[in-house]
């Protein structure tokens, strides 16, 4: 009971969470561009104006368009629950392995693309074309991921793939362990919408991938499908770091154990927005037609993670 | 490696908004306390040309650069008016343009705002009894702030906006006879 | 005579009486009711011989020696396995039988519903046969009464020429599968006398080496042809398509199943356990499938079609399913072996609930608007409520998102993948993780495809005529419709004791001891071999509507206040539907990107006006994809077997004299065969 009660706990808190790190990176990025920017807690100003104007529907659109911003919300707050943040879940109460996170976030997917095909809009329709090619050429990269680790760890439940690279230190340096967060990084950017898959503070409306499927998304349902979208970001980093360098991730209930969980989380996710900022910074978006190469590459960087996971037993 | 030493050499580059400014900006209706609350912090504005010569959208687009910097306000543009809580709209409304604002202005959700910015968004400047006009911004929509000026300097634009939202630095409303509330240093 | 044998009786009765009957009848809507009566009959004849069998664990037998005693006889035998796969038979064609009674309302005068019925309780009467033949004979009449029915079936629309094509293909393709059937089974058989299955099991347990591997080729292609495995599919997006939808619904949902059946029944069941490189073959020819199925569904504009590509991807992950658990068999690990299976036999029952799902509701949507091109598609979710729910419903488990079924099944297979690549061999340890990226890449496309399935088709504004007066149909179709949405989500959420089944099933035939994952409450989660990952789709559910839940109720307490305005279009005056994202528009970078498999052939001729050719009267824009391997394999095969068959035609030259010189020559040469053999 009381590891479904931090559960719960921990997704409350990475929900409240989620709108910091977007702020942060958004303030990074301005400074780094010569400007003073908005302060890293603009977004929590942003969601609570979306929640006090009115939601503006189209005539066209059904339920459906109506009903995605709580899928969308939804499905990142259960997947928020499910990965390890400050505490690993112990095993009896991880009711969701990895492949059930990731096609937990595709549902997520499913439904805001139909939402963005159901305004009758060609840039929802766009949108979602793009961002559906988009996640169907990340899935195999991010199985392979996954196969990748699991091997390590015998098993695809979170909590045993932190426990055994916790045990053996050595394993996070081999080949096999960085090659996979490689891969699972450019995934992280192709599936968030971030440069250079994706920019998120485009104007452009045939540059982008995500942001056209919101293009109709008003008040309250673009407050939810915005904080989805940073929710789902906390969600990749988390699991990005917490994977790969667990180390500080809380194993017991302790106070301690936790405070220091909550501690190192932190640090944890600052260096990765601080290095998404640089790299936003630094490229340039991909024309859609070179996406393909960027994922094929980071496909062929999982596929060696796994052979040399093979090979190094 | 370049850029990063070039970043690090620039620094900073925003000028602070100084507090004597000239008048240009007439706040032309009342606003409720309510909404320059909710808008205050975080304000997401579309522009429009409703057919403007230019002049102004280059002032505008110089809002978003490193020296007049809008973010630092909370304000950003935004591509869609779903999004959006506050239309800026520039130029002397032609024909072609009367319903595609009308339009915009009705795709925005409540509550919302209208800054006109330039003379010909006020009185319609130059082409005032032109054939191709239909009127100035206010006779199709309604306006809350204009920001004269042919055009506006960036500054003069942002402290438009951020009357609209009472967030100027400084402020000392007078009212003139005539009813509209006028922002002088 | 025990109760499983009374169904099977029941069974027998139901399709033959109902279908005889039907043929007979004077009226059409006489027909069409008899046709109801003996489907109705027949499977529930045919689930209470197979809810017996799974029940009690003894198999239901008849015997009726009688019948052509010189090949064995009529000899029927129903184990756990054939009676998983009749219950499937008769819960599915219960429900199309009751669909189309209201869906061939619109044949009658036009088409024959007296013959329709005899083809239909035919087909029914096959497949049931197939699952519960326990002698070759057997066998072979039920999949050629299979056959031939479903080709009737198919060809009931007959006055068009692509449904004329169709038939023809299906006809060479399942006739091909037999042919290649007789010698698979007379290799296994000791003795030409004893062709009984259990005759067979023993018979393949000592044949030799290179007659196992030949058994295993022929069945691999026989059935796998049946199945609709790359390259041997060519028949299924043809004839699904054109057939009545909820013949469609029964023939990718069910008969390409008996397929898997086959397969099933004579490699785990017959040979047993075989060398590595089987499962390896299996393997490539599911990942092959999976991915051209549904590379080639997203890029097809005929909504039916599409579902029939699905199909075929869903076979090879099927395939890859049994892969993984041969592979994990040769290499002696049978408790991870029976993952493999099992989790292919729960995908097996899954896709029959979802697919027959999609194409009952794909056949109410063609029979409102006359159509089946998803372009003159959209809109459909105002007029067809129902219909687009549980399409909504179907798209979501073909996708395999949880907590529905199409999930659980594919988390297994993943799994049992996974065991795989943990084995110290290279080349399986090489293999499952590419497989597992073949399966990621297929659910993921397949959600692309199932987006444009139901986007284009239910969603926004309608793109043509067809789809005004659009409503739900009668309330007999929307009620089997709704059935097997709920199916859909009762598997899902009580996959692990659908998982339990399956295990028991394979045991009964192939006695391999399950997983024993300890610690884990069995009937609300999903474990992996080793016990250590699991997933609870139960739970699941429970979490993410309770978010949800509690996420609304918050939003309706403090007020949203709602307005209905015009799409944003930029501020342009008209919203038409000619703004709309189109079907072919929507795969349009998948096509890109994918263009060195579809390989598109496109024209654009241009109009210009006689006196300058800068004024353009009119740009027609064509583009068609024909599957490569059909012009790099089929043409070569067709065109070769079109001049051996010229080359032939002149034995026939018309003279009587040459023709009599035939007969004296036959007749010689059988006085000779006859006096040699003595």
């Amino acid at each position: 009971m009381s590891g479904f009660m931090t559960s719960i706990a921990q997704a409350i808190v990475a929900a409240g969470l989620a709108p910091l790190l977007v702020g942060f990176i958004r303030w990074l990025k301005a400074r780094l561009q010569g400007r003073r920017g908005a302060p890293p807690w603009q977004p929590y100003y942003e969601l609570r104006k979306l929640f006090g104007k009115e939601a503006v529907v189209s005539h066209t659109a059904s339920w459906l368009f109506k009903a995605t911003p709580f899928v969308v919300f939804g499905t990142a707050v259960a997947v928020a629950s499910l990965v390890p943040l400050v505490l690993a879940p112990p095993d009896p109460f991880a009711i969701g392995d990895l492949f059930a996170v990731v096609y937990l976030l595709l549902l997520g997917t499913f439904f805001l693309a139909l939402a963005g095909l159901d305004t009758g809009s060609p840039f929802g329709g766009m949108g979602a074309s793009r961002e559906m090619t988009v996640v169907a050429l990340t899935e195999p990269t991010v199985a392979l991921s996954i196969v990748a680790l699991a091997l390590k760890a015998g098993s695809t439940s979170f909590s045993q793939i932190v426990t055994r690279t916790i045990a053996e230190p050595g394993m996070a340096l081999g080949p096999g362990h960085l090659l996979a967060f490689a891969s699972l990084f450019i995934v992280t950017l192709a599936e968030t919408g971030r440069l250079p898959v994706d920019n998120p503070s485009t104007h452009l409306e045939l540059t982008m991938i995500h942001e056209a499927m919101v293009l109709e998304y008003s008040g309250p349902y673009l407050a939810l499908v915005e904080w989805g979208a940073a929710l789902k970001l906390l969600i990749f980093l988390a699991l990005a770091a917490n994977l790969f360098i667990p180390w500080g991730i809380a194993t017991t209930l302790s106070p301690s154990a936790l405070i220091v969980g909550a501690a190192t989380f932190v640090v944890k996710l600052a260096i990765l927005a601080v290095a998404i900022a640089v790299l936003e910074t630094r490229v340039a978006k991909l024309r859609l037609f070179r996406v393909p190469e960027l994922l094929s590459a980071s496909f062929v960087l999982a596929l060696l993670a796994v052979m040399s996971t093979f090979l190094a037993r | 490696m370049l850029l990063f030493s070039k970043i690090w050499k620039t620094g900073i580059a925003t000028e602070l908004l100084e507090p004597r400014d000239p008048a240009a900006v007439a706040v032309g209706r009342d606003i409720e306390r309510a909404v320059q609350r909710l808008l205050g912090r975080a304000l997401a504005i579309r522009e429009v040309d409703a057919g403007s010569c230019n002049g102004c959208e280059l002032e505008i687009a110089g809002l978003a650069s490193p020296i007049y910097d809008m973010e630092r306000f909370g304000m950003h543009f935004v591509a869609s008016p779903r999004h959006a809580d506050l239309l800026l709209v520039t130029g002397p409304v032609t024909r072609n343009m009367e319903i595609p604002l009308r339009r915009t202005y009705e795709a925005t959700p409540a509550p919302k705002l209208v800054v006109a910015v330039g003379d010909c968004a006020r009185t319609c400047g130059v082409f005032r009894g032109s054939y191709a006009i239909v009127g100035a911004v206010d006779d199709v929509i309604p306006v809350d702030v204009h920001v004269g000026g042919c055009p506006p300097e960036p500054t003069d634009i942002l402290r438009g906006i951020l009357a609209a939202v009472d967030r100027l630095p400084d402020k000392k409303a007078s009212s003139t006879p005539d009813g509209t509330r006028t922002v002088s240093s | 005579m025990t109760l499983g044998a009374a169904g099977l009786l029941l069974m027998a009765v139901g399709f033959v009486g109902g279908g005889a009957v039907a043929a007979v009848w004077p009226t059409d809507r006489g027909a069409r009711a008899v046709t109801l009566a003996g489907a109705i009959a027949g499977c529930f004849g045919g689930l209470i011989a197979a809810v017996f069998s799974m029940a009690t664990g003894r198999p239901a037998a008849a015997h009726l020696p009688q019948l052509v005693s010189s090949a064995g006889g009529i000899v029927l035998g129903l184990d756990r396995l054939g009676a998983l796969f009749l219950a499937l038979v008769s819960t599915t064609g219960l429900l199309a039988a009751i669909y189309g009674a209201s869906y061939t309302k619109e044949y009658e005068g036009r088409h024959s519903l007296g013959m329709f019925g005899l083809m239909f309780n035919g087909f029914l009467l096959g497949m049931s046969l197939v699952t519960c033949a326990a002698n070759v004979f057997t066998f072979l009449l039920a999949w050629e009464l299979m056959a031939v029915t479903s080709y009737f079936l198919v060809m009931t629309e007959s006055d068009s020429p692509e449904t004329r094509q169709a038939g023809l293909w299906y006809a060479a393709m399942a006739h091909f599968a037999l042919v290649l059937l007789l010698p698979m089974f007379l290799l296994m058989a000791p003795d030409p006398n004893a062709t009984t299955f259990a005759d067979l099991r023993l018979g393949a347990r000592i044949l030799p080496d290179v007659a196992r591997d030949g058994v295993f080729l022929l069945a691999l292609v026989a059935f796998g042809s049946k199945a609709g495995v790359v390259p041997l599919h060519v028949w299924l997006p043809r004839a699904h398509p054109e057939a009545p939808s909820h013949v469609s619904a029964l023939m990718s949902g069910v008969m390409i199943k008996l397929g898997v059946y086959g397969l099933l029944r004579v490699l785990v069941d017959f040979l047993g356990a075989g060398p590595a490189w089987w499962g390896g073959l299996v393997l490539l020819a599911g990942s092959v499938s999976a991915l051209a199925g549904v590379l080639y569904a997203l890029t097809e504009n005929d909504l039916k079609r599409l579902l029939a590509y699905s199909s075929v991807e869903n076979v090879g992950v099927i395939l890859l399913g049994i892969g993984a658990g041969l592979i994990l068999q040769s290499y002696g690990l049978p408790a991870l072996a029976l993952v493999g299976f099992g989790a292919a036999l729960l995908h097996t029952v899954n896709h029959a609930c979802f697919k027959a799902l999609l194409f009952l509701a794909a056949g109410s949507v063609v029979q409102q608007t006359h159509t089946r091109s998803m372009e003159q598609l959209g809109g459909l979710i105002k007029g067809m409520p129902y219909t687009s729910a549980v399409f909504l419903v179907g798209s979501a488990a073909a996708a395999a998102l949880p907590p529905l079924n199409g999930f659980a099944s594919e988390w297994m297979i993943f799994q049992a993948l996974l065991s795989g690549a943990q084995t110290p061999q290279p080349g399986a340890a090489i293999g499952t993780p590419l497989a597992v990226g073949v399966l990621a890449l297929t659910s993921g496309l397949a959600a692309a495809c199932f987006v444009k399935a139901f986007g284009i088709t239910f969603l926004a504004m309608p793109r043509s005529d067809r789809t005004t007066g659009a409503t739900d149909g009668h309330w007999s179709a929307r009620a089997v419709m709704i059935v097997l949405a709920g199916g859909c989500v009762v598997l899902g959420l009580s996959a692990p004791l659908a998982i339990g089944a399956m295990y028991r099933t394979i045991d009964a035939v192939s006695p391999i001891v399950g997983p024993v994952a300890a610690g884990v409450n069995a009937r609300v989660w999903l474990a992996a071999p080793s016990g250590l990952a699991r997933v609870s789709p139960v739970l699941l559910a429970l979490l993410l509507t309770s978010i949800v839940v509690v996420v609304a109720s918050t939003l309706r307490h403090r007020g949203l206040s709602l307005r209905y305005a015009d799409t944003w279009g930029c501020g342009r005056i008209h919203q038409t539907s000619r703004m709309e994202y189109t079907s072919s528009a929507f795969a349009e970078p998948l096509r890109r990107i994918f263009s060195e498999l579809y390989r598109p052939t496109q024209d654009l001729s241009i109009s210009v006006h006689p006196e300058s050719q800068y004024f353009v009267r009119s740009i027609t824009y064509t583009s068609h994809i024909v599957p490569w391997f059909e012009k790099a394999l089929y043409d070569p095969l067709t065109g070769a077997i079109k001049k051996l068959a010229t080359w032939i035609l002149r034995l026939q030259a018309g003279s009587v004299h040459l023709y009599l010189l035939y007969v004296s020559m036959a007749l010689v040469a059988a006085l000779v065969a006859a006096w040699w053999s003595q």
